[in-house]
């Protein structure tokens, strides 16, 4: 009796993490062809690289994963990218704010404005997909309306941030972004896994009528996630300023559909509630190996990133949608 | 008096109401901004106006929305018809470019089919994901809209083709009967799109399925097969509109074709009173709402604005038809306006959009 109830609960466990294994085992897999093709390719810094390369796409990322467990969807995050960049470089340059400032600034942006969207979507019940659309492009227009073109950054503390280098051992490092990128990661997953936010989010995900029923704070909670998700982007958009030493208006473009691609690949269902962060690190790692792959090609060009991005997609979500069927 | 304000009160309830006020407030406000806008004038046969480029521009945008509507009617969304738009611009350049007379009308006939039945078959994939394997239709269409994007950079091999042909250029930029011919086009297929909906069963069926899909199955009609057909046809309208836009600039851009259409169709079929949620679907409203779109764009070039400002305006445009049209945010104001302070909010959408 015991025995098949451990059985049954093993059970539900590896079908519960089978898509976050499908994606670990697909990315090793990449990484062993790569090995296997390029003899560069073992190189520790190629692997750091890709963190560093993607650090500002896995921190909006994690923002996304949030909105998606709970059944929503932001689509601002890449304009909100590009405005935080913007806006950071317009007050250093133009403003010659103190960097401290500048970053208070950048990081309050973000948020704010997720959260008056959680808000119309909670109070006034309009489809997050419709105001997400209209925040994004609110946000990439106060980009234009800021400057047309692209505006560089030479404010010390900044270069500093986008040259600093921790290394480990003779020749490899990684920039200080990565750190901040895993902080954010860890704290993230901290808060989903273990406080009374993470588990109403994956409550409202799962049915969002039984949560209310519940009495969970269905509101506080959806308002919330927007909120992150805003604060997420802004700190990406501070990291890409890091990694770019500018702000232009059209940075970020279609980054909203990297961060959904790389949830989705990591395993998250966008049907809301079920999913993690660790899932979300493997998406955008896996995105960052095809971008690497295709690099170290050489002979294929860019646009079968995106074609590659597109199968892995179909992929996982039939992955997703054959462990649903069964679970159902 | 009092039957004067009826009168408009029943007007303001008709689902069409706001989108039209936005609309002639835009045209009233480009008016005021330049008093000669309204003008047509007639020239070597054909007319000439601001209003009617604003029609023809807006022409593959309407397209594309048609196709959207009958998708968001079934509770659907399809987030790949920039991508098509860019794919089927790109196949029939692509044709044309290697034929040996780009004038020969039965060669740009051929590209003409070569791009549509492409198009027909990315529809039916998207059909086949959402109505075949019950994949949420956002999701299943995000798939061809990433990877469809880098099919057409593959098909161009990431350059620009230019053409130089004749009948091509006539479905975007010639003129027949006086009009833009890229305006007949939409006519007729809004005519069609109305006729069918409209006259037989289908609109129904598509609003049935669209209000709850399990009910109708129940009911006798068979809503997969339906949800297929408006992921075809939405395909196929995408593909025509890709005609359209590479014809007007005789060129084929596998990279910037079509890039956000689906975002502004979807605002069109939103600001034509469609919901998102399903059930119901007005192809006249989906037309405005393009209109209103291309106006407002229009209108910020006019006023010597950065063009890619004009986002910050369609954002403001956006949020506020949705608000009026959210039943709790009319609820809200409804509340708000019985309470005694008589400052009362003006409407909400005139004072924006003049913003």
């Amino acid at each position: 009796m015991t025995t098949t109830t451990a059985t049954i609960a093993r059970g539900a466990a590896v079908k519960r993490y089978l898509p976050v294994l499908a994606t670990g085992f697909l990315l090793l897999v990449m990484y062993a062809v790569g090995v296997s093709q390029y003899r560069a390719f073992s190189n520790v810094q190629v692997v750091f690289n890709v963190f560093i390369d993607n650090g500002f796409l896995l921190v909006v990322a994690v923002g996304m994963t949030f909105v998606i467990l709970t059944g929503g969807i932001d689509l601002s995050v890449g304009s909100v990218v590009a405005m935080t960049a913007m806006v950071s470089a317009w007050l250093l340059g133009e403003h010659s704010l103190h960097p401290a400032l500048v970053i208070v600034i950048a990081l309050l942006i973000g948020p704010t404005l997720g959260f008056v969207m959680g808000c119309i979507i909670q109070f006034f019940e309009i489809q997050p997909f419709i105001v997400t659309l209209a925040g994004m492009f609110f946000a990439r227009g106060m980009c234009t309306f800021i400057s047309s073109s692209s505006v560089p950054i030479t404010d010390p503390f900044w270069t500093s941030a986008a040259q600093a280098r921790i290394r480990f051992g003779e020749d490899n490092f990684i920039s200080p972004s990565v750190i901040i990128a895993l902080a954010v990661v860890a704290i993230a997953w901290y808060v989903l896994a273990y406080t009374g936010l993470g588990r109403n989010v994956y409550a409202i995900g799962g049915n969002q009528q039984s949560a209310a029923l519940m009495g969970l704070p269905v509101a506080r909670t959806k308002i919330a996630v927007y909120t992150i998700s805003g604060l997420c982007s802004a700190v990406g958009g501070l990291l890409l300023s890091f990694y770019t030493l500018s702000g232009a208006p059209l940075i970020g473009v279609g980054m909203e559909l990297d961060a959904i691609a790389a949830v989705v690949i990591g395993g998250t269902l966008l049907s809301g509630g079920s999913g993690y962060v660790l899932g979300t690190v493997l998406g955008v790692l896996v995105l960052g190996v095809i971008q690497t792959l295709i690099t170290f090609d050489g002979t294929l060009s860019s646009w079968w990133t995106k074609i590659v991005i597109g199968g892995l997609l179909f992929a996982f979500i039939l992955l997703q949608r054959l462990i649903g069927t069964r679970r159902s | 008096m009092s039957e004067l304000t009826t009168r408009l009160a029943v007007l303001a309830r008709h689902r069409l109401f706001w989108p039209a006020a936005v609309l002639v407030a835009l045209l009233a406000a480009n008016v005021a901004y330049r008093p000669s806008f309204l003008s047509i004038e007639l020239r070597d046969d054909h007319l000439y106006g601001s209003v009617i480029d604003i029609v023809r521009l807006s022409a593959p945008l309407i397209l594309v929305a048609l196709g959207m509507t009958l998708v968001i009617a079934t509770g659907g969304i399809d987030l790949s018809v920039g991508s098509v738009v860019a794919i089927s611009g790109a196949v029939a350049c692509l044709w044309i470019s290697e034929l040996d007379d780009q004038n020969s009308v039965g060669g740009v006939l051929v590209a003409l089919g070569l791009a549509l039945a492409l198009a027909l078959v990315l529809g039916a994939w998207n059909g086949f994901l959402v109505a075949g394997l019950g994949i949420q239709p956002i999701i299943a269409t995000l798939i061809l809209m990433v990877a469809g994007r880098g099919l057409s950079q593959l098909i161009t091999q990431g350059q620009i083709i230019t053409i130089n042909s004749a009948p091509y250029k006539l479905i975007g930029a010639g003129y027949w009967l006086t009009l833009p011919f890229s305006i007949l086009i939409v006519a007729v297929v809004a005519a069609l799109a109305v006729l069918i909906t409209r006259r037989t069963a289908l609109g129904l069926i598509v609003e049935a399925v669209g209000g709850n899909a399990e009910a109708s199955r129940l009911a006798g009609i068979r809503s997969r097969r339906f949800t297929f057909m408006v992921y075809v046809v939405c395909g196929l309208c995408a593909g025509i509109a890709g005609f359209m836009m590479t014809s007007n600039v005789s060129s084929a851009d596998g990279n910037n074709a079509g890039l956000w259409v689906e975002l502004d169709a979807i605002l069109a079929v939103v600001i034509g009173g469609t919901s998102l949620s399903g059930g119901r679907f007005s192809i006249g409203g989906t037309i405005l709402g393009a209109l209103v779109i291309q106006t407002l764009t229009t209108t910020v070039y006019a006023m010597n604005i950065t063009p890619q400002t004009s986002l910050l305006f369609k954002a403001i445009v956006v949020i506020a038809v949705c608000l009026i049209q959210a039943p709790a945010f009319r609820a809200a104001v409804t509340r708000w306006r019985r309470t005694p302070t008589p400052a009362a909010a003006p409407a909400p959408a005139a004072t924006e959009v003049r913003a």
